[in-house]
């Protein structure tokens, strides 16, 4: 699993946004063919897409696009081309079922065999943007292996629920509570809603780390300077790096030692702790201390 | 002893043991014109009633070098309506000896092509004439670019006479007593003018705001000035520079400023009592905002900061954060008005702030300076002077002054600018040899000059992203792929100085992309 603290939306249509992204190191770089794209620029966005993708170096940064849903005109075309060119990580906009999921999935299957792409490659994060979609979040989820992650749509999502966008969010609160749950119980991660007023830092910070404690691993975002201030906030503290470190360590040792129970400073470590060991060595970038 | 009877009858030995000859009062100097209080103005004073009396009483002819300063910026009309009396008046064959030429000075190519200018030293040149010089070859003799310093260093030593110095003053009174800093045209600090008036044979202040005696502040004293003309406006101070000079919020140029803050602080040298300099662009603004933040969370007091002068140094001077600021040019509206209230704010001139041949330099007081470039080579040499196309487009100013100065000079640049790449094997012209850069900052890496190895392993233990030139090189073209180098003619259009006088390089006029 990669740490998804932070995904940086950049309109697939702009070139400058595949030059400079990597420079802002997100955790992941969205190159959106989406909402951003006008439907006069889809094919051009999806053409610039491939080429970059073949031809540019994004760094340490993973790299998803926003897909058109298959419902739409573009979708299918989109998934047709990209794999190909190069992507792995697919986001799927409303997301309403199962279904939706399946039919992806089994397009990917025939794009992967065509193009002699391993089967399975190419993952799933569920963008669940309606009140349907969050009711059959669950299901959605599970439709596929593909799936690693879903991510939650805050604009679609109150439009769908026929309200409008307060500031403390409290519209958002039955969504943001319980996709992070689903997400929990999938073993996979959420990643929450974009937040739009470039200028309101301070609400920024305020709704990330709500985010944070809710669940989530990581925000959507549509500027650079709203990476850093994630990051922040996502980063384990020193100590709880350490105490993972600990427990991992202990583990390896356990399981070369041929030893059944571990405790690290007198506590019982079992599969839930060391779950959260990983999860947090992930978070803090240091993943692969946990590796086996 | 011999005596000999002075103009008022007393006797005055005519030598005296260990004082030697004296000489006897012969002539009173009483002003002879008595002043009404109508007209003390008019027969007190240097006031001429037009530029054209003041050119014909300075005793200008063909041949001589004029000069003037360019603290109007893009807003000065100044040399324009000089020039433009100068060639009604037929004189001919002048040299051009200005601290800058930006783009509000096209008006030179006319008078370059009907002969009255034939010799051009200046800073930098933009626009419409540096495009003319370089790729329309309109100047026979090739334009002499200097350094802030080495221009103040050739004046002072005579190696460059300046026969009239016309300078601009946002205000003047009548004896020639002037300043930048009030005013309608207020352009802050008189620092590269202050030169001109000391050594100028004659002294031409141009004002349009003519004070009662005495103007206060003084920055040019009457003591060095022969005429004051007083014009209806000297420049258009929307492009002077108005209001706060205002922070960056482009990502990319945040992300070189922090690793530009995070370089100094590496370095080791930003403690109580450090000095600093930066300009006035994007990522040197931005610099200071995470300097600031540094020096707030360590409780660091600075000791001064200097060159030219934007709003956010005068709030960093307000704030405490440094105890002086030293001004040669003043960049906006917000730092005109500290320089006027801010004792601690102080005007300097050319020679103070750069001059190599003076008995100490601000410029080699510095601690860190900030730097920018339109290209890097991979030996560190900086272009500031022409565009990567080989056109001239801006102005060495005091960018090699403060390398050679400082103990870290950094220059922060983006990797790329459009499409094309900044750091390069081999920059179009070199205004700054790389021995003085220390490092360079671009938001995808830093690269410390080799000579600096223990700076290199410091920022790289910060966890900085640290590489070679080489490397950066390498990524910007990775992107860019390889540009087309631009076609040089055989003219030499341009000779780049050095601040003690040598030659650095020179500039070919630039010949059209073939098709």
């Amino acid at each position: 699993m990669n740490r998804m603290r932070t995904m940086l939306f950049c309109p697939a249509n702009q070139p400058k946004h595949y030059i400079n992204a990597p420079v802002f190191h997100p955790d992941c770089i969205i190159f959106d063919l989406e909402d951003s794209i006008p439907p006069s620029e889809k094919d051009a966005a999806r053409d610039l897409l491939c080429e970059a993708l073949l031809a540019l170096p994004f760094g340490s940064s993973q790299v998803c696009a926003r897909m058109n849903s298959l419902r739409t005109p573009f979708g299918e075309a989109d998934v047709r081309a990209i794999v190909p060119a190069g992507i792995r990580f697919l986001r799927l906009p409303m997301c309403e079922s199962a279904d939706d999921v399946s039919a992806l999935d089994e397009l990917l299957g025939e794009v992967e065999r065509e193009h002699r792409i391993p089967l399975g490659s190419v993952k799933i994060q569920c963008s669940i943007e309606t009140a349907r979609g969050v009711l059959n979040a669950r299901q959605t989820v599970s439709a596929s292996p593909r799936v690693v992650s879903l991510s939650f749509g805050a604009e679609d999502y109150t439009r769908s629920m026929g309200v409008g966008r307060s500031t403390e969010g409290t519209e958002l609160l039955y969504a943001r509570m319980y996709l992070p749950v689903v997400a929990a119980a999938a073993g996979i991660s959420a990643v929450d809603t974009v937040w739009a007023d470039l200028g309101d830092t301070e609400g920024f910070i305020q709704e990330v780390q709500q985010a944070k404690s809710l669940g989530f691993s990581g925000k959507s975002c549509i500027h650079p300077s709203q990476l850093s201030l994630v990051h922040d906030i996502f980063m384990p503290s020193a100590e709880d790096i350490e105490s993972a470190q600990n427990i991992i360590s202990a583990m390896k040792q356990a399981e070369a030692e041929g030893i059944g129970v571990v405790t690290v400073n007198g506590k019982m470590v079992d599969e839930p702790v060391v779950s959260k060991a990983r999860r947090i060595l992930i978070q803090a970038g240091k993943g692969d201390d946990c590796n086996e | 002893m011999n005596n000999i009877k002075n103009r008022l009858g007393r006797d005055i030995p005519q030598e005296l043991s260990g004082i030697g000859t004296l000489r006897p009062y012969e002539h009173p100097d009483k002003r002879t014109e008595r002043c009404t209080a109508l007209n003390d103005k008019l027969c007190c004073g240097k006031l001429v009633s037009n530029l054209r009396e003041a050119i014909l009483n300075s005793g200008l002819s063909d041949g001589m070098t004029i000069s003037f300063h360019h603290h109007l910026r893009g807003g000065d009309y100044v040399l324009a309506m000089v020039m433009d009396e100068i060639a009604a008046l037929g004189i001919r064959d002048l040299t051009l000896c200005a601290s800058s030429l930006t783009t509000a000075h096209g008006c030179l190519i006319g008078h370059i092509k009907s002969g009255v200018v034939t010799g051009i030293e200046t800073s930098g040149m933009r626009g419409a004439l540096a495009k003319a010089i370089s790729c329309d070859c309109i100047l026979d003799k090739p334009v002499i670019f200097k350094t802030h310093g080495g221009r103040a260093r050739s004046i002072e030593s005579g190696e460059r006479k300046i026969d009239v110095a016309f300078i601009a003053a946002s205000c003047c009174d009548n004896m020639g007593n002037m300043n930048g800093c009030t005013g309608k045209s207020a352009f802050g600090s008189m620092g590269y003018a202050m030169v001109d008036a000391r050594f100028a044979d004659k002294v031409v202040a141009i004002t349009d705001n003519l004070v009662a005696y005495p103007a206060c502040p003084v920055s040019i004293p009457q003591t060095m000035v022969d005429f004051v003309v007083c014009v209806d406006a000297i420049g258009d101070p929307q492009l002077i520079g108005q209001g706060a000079t205002r922070n960056s919020k482009n990502p990319v140029e945040l992300v070189i400023a922090q690793y530009a803050a995070q370089v100094m602080i590496g370095s080791g040298l930003v403690k109580d009592g450090f000095s600093y300099q930066a300009g006035s662009g994007g990522i040197s603004l931005a610099v200071a905002r995470f300097l600031k933040d540094y020096m707030k969370e360590n409780n660091i007091r600075g000791s001064f900061a200097s060159g030219g002068i934007t709003s956010a140094m005068t709030n960093l001077l307000e704030e405490g954060y440094f105890q002086a600021l030293l001004d040669v040019q003043t960049f906006d509206a917000e730092a005109v008005s500290s320089l006027l209230k801010n004792r601690r704010h102080m005007e300097m001139d050319a020679q103070m702030y750069a001059d190599p041949a003076s008995k100490g330099t601000v410029a080699s007081c510095l601690d860190v300076m900030i730097l920018s470039a339109t290209e890097v080579d991979i030996h560190f040499n900086v272009n500031v002077l022409t565009a990567s196309n080989g056109v001239i487009m801006g102005a060495l100013g005091g960018h090699p002054d403060t390398a050679a100065g400082a103990k870290l000079a950094i220059v922060v640049a983006p990797l790329l600018r459009k499409r094309i790449p900044i750091v390069v094997d081999e920059v179009v012209t070199i205004s700054t040899p790389g021995d003085n850069i220390d490092a360079v900052v671009t938001e995808r890496g830093i690269a410390v000059n080799p000579a600096h190895p223990e700076l290199e392993e410091r920022l790289i233990r910060m966890g900085l992203p640290v590489c070679s030139i080489q490397k950066l090189r390498d990524m910007a073209c990775q992107l860019t792929g390889i540009p087309e180098k631009p076609r040089f003619g055989e003219n030499i259009v341009g000779l780049v100085e050095y601040r003690d006088g040598t030659m650095l390089d020179v500039i070919h006029n630039v010949l059209p992309f073939s098709s």
